[in-house]
Order: structure tokens, then sequence, then C-alpha cells
């Protein structure tokens, strides 16, 4: 079995080397899990403030729901996509399935869970502060939505990262609807799961070692702007 | 401090015509939380014009009487009549500056601007405020990074731009150095000029006797005494109020 050192190795060569291919699949990876993060945020915040502010009958049961697709599984957001995308589903004319739009749709599924669970204890817990004084300004419910989503920006961004973490490392629904197919379908998960079957674990590991620093990267990222942000006393 | 009050109140006020909403009048005021009483049966009648101060021991039911007055909670028993008008109604006609200023996780600039878009005022008046409460300096900087002083002087701003007939503070200088007292006390002052009403709260025997027209004693949830302030500081009435002002313990 080949060491990790020769996975460094290879890894930096795969990255020295300026491979096309490689290229193609870290910036596919990247459009396919950044678009659902976005997606996911645009559907799944509003959702998490809503839900935070709100005090409606049956709220116990949403959160509890909320909370439970938070582990959606994977393969299982894969099927129902592809279910739907399949040629005889009901969105079939789309002729959506095998394209990274049907990963992104699958991702968007896995990770708005994520996102609307996490928000609303963000929002929540700011909202404790700050709901007498808004209720004294008499503030609508979308004026404190928006208030709340504003000033809770960069811990927000921690849940952001949650979901990118989330849908850049998983590989079982991208592969059910997108199928892994090179130049076209293929990212990082995929080809690391090609690869492994395929016996060249060298390969596999350098490419899952670019995952890993992509993933610091961002992670790295995203601390440097929230501990700007703390400097300012804005988390 | 000098640089605060550097425009005369009139500009900062820009007050709506409409009805008025004093006096006030309370009646049978009961809250009750399970087995505790808060306050029992509060009668009270407010003018229309002037500084009310509010005073009593810890617990008598000061910060509460001003939120349920403010609307912002419901009383178990009793009726609270501005002028024929519930609390709920008249929220958006009055103002809260609470003990610890609750400010956003913005600049001070942005946290006029905030209340002043909410509300639909003119954005131009976001300068003159911070002129006025001595901040325009740290316009651009956080707020929460503010001192205690100058941030109860953003709340208080805030509060004012909002226009209110009523200004209700909650002991808005507990633990605040003198100078911090004295620029909020101008600021109140000024806007009282302006023909805004305060209901104050107050445990500072020294600051109500600068303020106040007339003075609420509380105790045990009722209203112990309630007399104008030259009448009230040399002669209490109510042997309750006669202890607190002698630095004897009420409770």
């Amino acid at each position: 079995m080949q060491s990790i050192g020769d996975s460094l190795d290879l890894a930096f060569a795969l990255v020295l080397s300026g491979d096309a291919d490689l290229l193609e699949i870290v910036l596919l990876s990247l459009r396919v899990s950044l678009t659902a993060t976005l997606i996911a945020c645009l559907i799944g915040l509003p959702i998490g403030a809503f839900v935070a502010i709100g005090r409606f009958r049956g709220r116990n049961a949403v959160l509890i729901v909320m909370n439970a697709l938070m582990g959606l599984p994977p393969v299982v957001v894969g099927l129902l996509v592809y279910l739907h995308f399949s040629r005889s589903g009901p969105l079939g004319f789309l002729g959506l399935l095998y394209t990274p739009t049907a990963m992104i749709v699958a991702q968007t599924i896995l990770i708005a869970p994520i996102i609307a669970a996490l928000s609303r204890q963000v929002l929540e817990d700011l909202h404790v502060e700050y709901a007498e004084q808004f209720r004294s300004l008499c503030l609508t419910r979308l004026q404190t939505v928006q208030a709340l989503l504003w000033d809770a920006r960069y811990s927000l961004l921690t849940v952001g990262l949650a979901g990118f973490g989330r849908a850049v490392a998983e590989v079982g629904a991208v592969i059910v609807v997108g199928g892994n197919i090179d130049h076209l379908t293929r990212v990082m998960t995929t080809a690391i799961a090609l690869e492994t079957s395929k016996g060249d674990l060298a390969l596999a590991l350098a490419l899952g070692i670019i995952l890993l620093v992509i993933a610091l990267g961002v992670n790295a990222a995203v601390q440097s702007v929230r501990m700007s942000a703390a400097r300012h006393a804005y988390v | 401090m000098s640089d605060v009050m550097t425009m005369p109140s009139a500009q900062v006020s820009s007050r709506a015509p409409n009805t008025p909403i004093m006096p006030l009048a309370v009646r049978d005021l009961t809250l009750r939380f399970s087995e505790t009483t808060v306050l029992d049966g509060l009668n009270l009648d407010l003018g229309p014009t002037g500084c009310t101060m509010i005073m009593g021991p810890n617990g008598a039911g000061k910060s509460l009487l001003l939120k349920l007055l403010h609307g912002l909670m419901q009383p178990s028993a009793g009726r609270i009549d501005w002028s024929g008008c519930t609390p709920a109604q008249v929220t958006a006609r009055q103002a809260l500056v609470f003990q610890k200023p609750v400010l956003l996780r913005r600049s001070v600039a942005a946290n006029l601007d905030f209340v002043l878009k909410a509300r639909g005022k003119s954005k131009a008046r976001r300068d003159p405020l911070l002129e006025h409460i001595g901040l325009a300096h740290k316009a651009d900087q956080p707020a929460r990074l503010l001192s205690g002083g100058e941030a109860q002087r953003l709340a208080l701003a805030r509060a004012l731009a909002t226009d209110p007939d009523i200004l209700f503070l909650d002991e808005p200088t507990a633990s605040l150095d003198p100078a911090s007292v004295l620029a909020i006390e101008k600021i109140v002052a000024d806007a009282q000029a302006g023909g805004v009403r305060i209901i104050f709260v107050t445990h500072d025997v020294g600051q109500a006797r600068r303020l106040a027209d007339d003075v609420v004693f509380l105790h045990r949830g009722r209203v112990a005494e309630h007399s104008p302030a030259v009448n009230f500081f040399p002669e209490p009435q109510s042997d309750a109020a006669r202890d607190y002002l002698n630095g004897r313990i009420v409770v």
C-alpha cells in the first residue's frame, strides 16, 4: 500500500503540474457546492429567521423536523432527486439528470435544512437580546427578520460554512444524480470514489488532500472575516 | 461633555401633530407571576406635561410598570387608559430607554439610520441627532464599543429619533459616572423642553430632585405616594418614602 508521503508528493505534483483535468474537477466541485450553499442560504435563512421569532402552534414539531432533516442521508436525497429528474419522473422533461444542475439541486436539498436549523438557533439567541427593544420600536415582523439576519451576519457565515462543508464533502447524492461523468459531472468526491475503486489509492488520497486544503482555505477565509468582525464587536 | 447639546431641541424633535394621549389613568393595575403579585391594584393619574419620576425600592414594580404602560406586557388585571387608547395602541407614540442599552451590531450612525428608516423618518436627521448627543465624531465607530455613557446617549438619541410623545426612561443612568449622568439629564431636559412627556424611573434621589416635576413613590406594588416634587422631597407623606429618602432600608 502506498504511503501518505507518496500521496502528498503526488498531490503536490498534481497541483504544480497545473493539470487541466484536475482544475476542471476542482472548479466544478466549488461551483456546485458554492451554488448549492448560496441557494440553501436563500431558502434556509428566512425559514430559520421566521421560526426563530415566531410563536405558533406546532412550533416544537417544526423544530423537531428541522433538526431531524439535518441528518438526511445523501444517498436517499440523491435517489429522490433521481426519481424526479429521471425520464419517467415528474420533472424528467427538464432533462437535468446527470448534469451539474441536478447535483446542485440535490446538495441544496441536503443542506438547506442544516442552514435553516442552525440559523434558527443563532437568530433565536440574538432575538432574545433584541426582542423587547424591537417591540418598543414597533418593528414589523419583516423588519425584525431583516435586522436579525443582518446583525447575525458573521455568525451566519459559520452556518453557511457548515452547509458548504457538508456539500463539498458529500458523495452519495452527487454520484447518483450526476453519474460521475468525466468532463461533465465529475467532482472531487466522485473522482476520489472512482480512483479508490480502481485501486489507485495514491491518486485518490492526493485528491483527498487537495479537497482538505480547499476546505481548510475556505474555513480560514471565513474565520479571518469573523475575527475582523469580532474586533468591531459585530459578532 | 462640552460638545453635548449644541443644537436647539426644536430642531431635533419634529413631532407630527396628533391627538393627545395624555392624561393617563391607571386603575386597579395588577400583575402576577404565578404566586407572586408584583403590582397590586395600582392606581395612578398623570397629567399632560412635565417630568414624572418613579421611585421606590428594588422589587417595587417600577420597571414592570413602565413596560405595562408602554404596552410591552399585559397586566393580570386592571386598566391603563391613555386618553381613550390602550397601551398597545400608543406604543408607537412612545419610546423606552432601557437600563442596559441594547445596541445593534453596527456603527453608531447605522444604529440611528436603522430606526429612522424603520419609522419612515428622514435620514437627514441622523447627523443633527449625533451632534445633539455629542457623538458625531464617533459616527463610524462600532456602537458596541462605546462607553456606558456614550451607549446610553445613543440609546436616548434612538428613542428621540422616533419623535415620541412620551419618553420612558428605566434607570438610564444607573452605574454611569457623574459627567455621563449630567449629559443624559441634559438631553432629557431638552426633550422635555421640546414637548416630550417624561416618565423616568430612578433610584438616584439627587437626580429626582434635579429633574422631577412630580414623584410617584411605589412600595409593594402600589403607589405609596404621588406628590409634586416641591412637596415630596421636604415633606414625604408616606412612611416608606420618608424612610427611603432618609436612607433607611425599605423592603
